[in-house]
């Protein structure tokens, strides 16, 4: 009997009676990261990350939730379970899981380009890899975000110079972060939308620190928005809260913005192509560098990957999970912030 | 190269039609006449035919990214742009053109003498030389496929800015056949010599649809009413002694329809006429349908001509004895067409009538009658107005007959183009036949992209089977299909094609077991019969 079974509730590792991501409530869980659709509410227990922690139980509210170190060994029936660096988000990892000679891998969501920000992806080896594949199509190649850091800057001080306030649309978990983290601090005050408010603070208990941002609440003067960057999840810039903003350009942080039909339909200012998924060529090489003979390919453009992958001799398959994924706005990954300014 | 790029990618990226404007005026500014020339020509649907086939492109993008062909194709139906798709899959670099765009113009077409081989190593090496969006402005321009956001009302505002003109006068002088190799862009717009190009038409003056009532315009004493026929679309010039005839597409038809290009227009003054051209036969009007039979062919044979005769609904004349008599009001320009119908004596040229209505609601009553002569619905135009440029408000307005609606499940999606790339936005509809689901409509349009999103979504989540871009669902959601006409068909499962289908209305409030039968449907057409 395999170590891992794909079951309707979510992956399920019968011998530590564990479930990985599950969509549908059970007992006991392993969590990848804090994403909304791999971290569901009404789950009996939540082990992850320390980060992830945090972040869940800001998210979540009171859960049963306990957290590991990357590389900490836990055996649950004698079964080693061990959380790995995905190079996601902050706290995100790859779970390992070892019983009997048969090691299995499943990534959640990961990158493999160092971001500064979280622990870098590390390789893992494996014979049964579950992998994801939200951007699985050679069209998905990556710039370096260095050049695309760079480029949003320059817009930003256009915007600027026009008196103009500059808004990013970007994930609260995860992007958000990584922008501020990454953004010149020279060119203006960087505010954030409520929902990026609360993951900060959250973050802050994990022992992460972001100084120059600014919670954006009704006592911030409009006047100081001339000029500034304002960081805001999707459901914001679909809201009215955006109106306060005005005048203002507003662009868009993703890896769907490089596609034109997107980035026309979206409407925005403009759309940078900056992703916190691995695209064609990483997840390409993380598979080869697993290691792994089986691949099972979810969260994405699963069919074409696990058939391009079959051709390249990999025992592969597509699981279909509901994980997001193909869906362009699936990691909505704040449920809609009822304090939002 | 780089400029025209650079412009592409500025209208790309802007929602604004200032910005876009802006943009244009921008590389006017900036670039030599002969490459103003290709810009504008290539911006309005005046390309030349095709120098690439898209296979070539297909296999080309495989060789250099080193992936099957399959997953090229993949790819395609994400990316919904084959021009897009080869050029995301081929390795970035950080080159830029020096070449102009009209050098490039010319070197594509030579590329059309070429055998696949040489044009294959030609693309290949102009791939290295070209940055990722240039590679795919390139690569639109290879494939003949060039649509970007720009209307041509925006290059006609833009121009007018840039020679400081009327907007009207460069949309007359942009109108008939010219192309960039054969004219120069002195010639062409800042000082053309009047009579110089006889075929030339005048931009067409477009209707709005009236969506409230017509008792809104006021006194019906002012406007003149007519039948909106279901035709196509033209301009009938004769100038010199001859016959010009021009589609709405700008498209020079005068030999697909010999019954008004050859007709002797030696004894006619010089005129141009506005009206339709429509399948006509015994006295009465064919439906569209049967017209389509002629549109696509170049040289009709004896045999169509005689099972689908043409004639041109004349409405409107534009000049008269070769002046221009646009800024006339509608009741003088149509005193002038009654007399020239008259002169002219042709049983293929005839007087779209006026119909004689006193009050609002005897035109509604004939706008329900509508189908039964194969019209649209009625045409209301204000009887002081000119005749203007373009779709303007205020003056002509179609008013036509409701559609006819059915409630149908959704069976099959596909992948969307452009703005609906990567979005399952094409979807097959069907209605039932006992207990099974036939196929009766495919329909795009009429869900606002909220909606869209939600469908895609449902999509994604309840696929049954995969068939390249096109995925089979569970037959859960219900829509309201509204349609202009329905005719027997033998290509199709269900027996019957509706014209211009679209979704009306989502109805979340029916299950699929409540959508419409396949009897319900062909009621229709029986209805139709009997008018
Ligand atoms: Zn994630
Ligand atoms: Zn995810």
């Amino acid at each position: 009997m395999p170590l891992i079974h794909f079951t309707e509730r979510g992956l399920y590792c019968p011998r530590a009676d564990v479930y990985i991501d599950p969509w549908l409530p059970v007992s006991k869980t392993l969590i990848t990261h804090a994403h909304a659709d791999h971290a569901r509410p009404r789950m009996g227990s939540y082990l992850s990350h320390h980060d992830s922690v945090a972040v869940m139980r800001q998210r979540l509210g009171d859960i049963s939730a306990e957290g590991v170190r990357y590389g900490e060994k836990k055996k649950v029936n004698g079964v080693e379970i061990t959380f790995l660096p995905a190079g996601h988000i902050p706290g995100s990892a790859q779970i390992r899981l070892a019983s009997e000679g048969e090691v299995w891998v499943i990534s959640g969501d990961y990158k493999l380009e160092n971001d500064g920000l979280c622990e870098p992806f590390e390789p893992v080896k494996c014979s049964h890899f579950v992998t994801e594949s939200t951007f699985a199509l050679p069209v998905y190649q990556w710039d370096e975000a260095g050049n695309v850091m760079a480029s949003i800057e320059r817009w930003w001080q256009q915007n600027s110079a026009e008196g103009l306030c500059t808004v990013l649309q970007c994930y609260s978990l995860g992007k958000a972060q990584r922008l501020l983290h990454a953004l010149s601090q020279e060119i203006g005050e960087i505010f954030v939308h409520g929902a990026i408010h609360n993951t900060n603070e959250a973050l802050k208990t994990a022992g992460y620190k972001f100084p120059h941002a600014q919670y954006l609440d009704a006592s911030v003067d409009g006047k100081r928005l001339r000029g500034a960057m304002v960081l805001a999840p999707p459901s914001a810039i679909g809201s009215s809260w955006l109106k306060k903003l005005k005048p203002c350009k507003v662009g868009a942080v993703s890896g769907w913005m490089s596609l034109r039909g997107t980035r026309r339909r979206k409407n925005f200012d403009r759309g940078f192509v900056l992703s916190d998924h691995a695209d064609w060529k990483g997840l390409n090489t993380a598979v080869l560098s697993s290691g792994a003979e089986h691949v099972y390919v979810t969260h994405g453009y699963s069919h074409v990957f696990a058939k391009w992958l079959r051709s390249q001799g990999y025992q592969a398959q597509a699981i279909d999970t509901a994980f997001g994924g193909e869906d362009e706005d699936a990691e909505q990954d704040e449920p809609a912030n009822p304090e939002s300014n | 190269m780089q400029a025209f790029a650079q412009l592409i990618a500025q209208i790309d990226a802007s929602s604004g039609t200032n910005a876009k404007v802006a943009a244009l005026l921008d590389y006017l500014h900036q670039s030599s006449d002969d490459d103003k020339l290709w810009c504008i020509a290539l911006l309005s649907g005046k390309r030349p035919p095709r120098p690439v086939r898209s296979s070539l492109l297909r296999e080309l993008a495989a060789q250099v990214s080193g992936i099957p062909l399959w997953l090229v194709e993949e790819s395609y139906h994400v990316v919904g742009d084959l021009a897009e798709t080869a050029a995301l899959l081929t390795p970035t670099n950080e080159e830029q053109s020096e070449l102009s765009l009209s050098e490039l113009m010319q070197e594509l077409g030579a590329l059309r003498k070429m055998d696949d081989e040489a044009a294959g190593a030609y693309i290949r090496a102009t791939w290295q030389k070209l940055s990722r969006y240039e590679r795919f402005v390139f690569n639109k321009l290879i494939t003949g496929g060039f649509r970007i956001g720009v209307s041509q009302r925006l290059m006609v505002r833009a121009l007018a800015r840039y020679l400081d003109e009327d907007p009207n006068t460069i949309a007359h002088r942009l109108m008939g056949a010219w192309s960039p190799g054969d004219v120069q862009f002195e010639d062409l717009l800042r000082n053309p010599r009047p009579n110089e190009n006889l075929s030339r038409p005048y931009p067409f003056y477009l209707a709005y649809p009236l969506e409230e009532a017509p008792d809104q315009l006021g006194e019906l004493g002012q406007w003149q009413v007519e039948y909106k026929w279901d035709g196509i679309r033209g301009q009938l010039i004769c100038r010199k002694g001859k016959l010009y005839l021009w589609s709405r597409g700008e498209e020079l038809v005068t030999e697909r329809y010999p019954e008004l290009g050859e007709l002797d227009g030696s004894a006619w003054p010089d005129v141009v006429i506005d009206g339709e051209i429509l399948a006509y036969k015994e006295g009465k009007p064919l439906p569209f349908g049967l017209l389509q039979k002629r549109i696509g062919r170049k040289k009709p044979g004896k045999k169509v001509q005689e099972e689908v005769p043409v004639v041109l609904k004349a409405y409107d004349l534009l000049e008269w004895h070769g002046e221009d008599i646009r800024h006339k009001a509608l009741r003088e320009r149509r005193k002038k067409l009654e007399i020239l119908v008259d002169q002219v004596n042709s049983s293929n040229i005839l007087l779209s009538p006026k119909l004689e209505v006193e009050t609002w609601e005897q035109a509604a009553a004939l706008r329900t009658e509508c189908r039964a002569l194969a019209a649209e619905g009625l045409m209301i135009k204000h009887l002081d107005g000119e005749y203007k440029t373009g779709r303007k408000r205020g003056e002509w307005w179609k008013w036509k007959v409701d559609p006819m609606s059915i409630d149908a499940v959704l069976i099959y999606a596909m992948r969307g183009h452009g703005r609906r790339a990567n979005l399952f936005s094409d979807y097959t509809f069907a209605v039932w036949k006992a207990s099974e689901l036939v196929p009766i409509a495919k329909a795009y349009s009429g869900l606002s992209d909220k909606e869209m999103a939600e469908v895609d979504r449902f999509v994604k989540r309840n696929t049954i089977e995969r068939f390249g871009p096109v995925r089979s669902v569970q037959p859960e959601l219900v829509f309201e299909l509204g349609f202009e006409g329905i005719a027997e068909s033998k290509r199709h499962k269900s027996g019957i094609a509706l014209r211009f289908p679209r979704m009306l209305r989502w109805r979340k409030d029916k299950a699929a077991a409540e959508a419409n039968s396949l009897e319900d449907v062909k009621a229709f057409l029986r209805a139709q019969a009997r008018t």
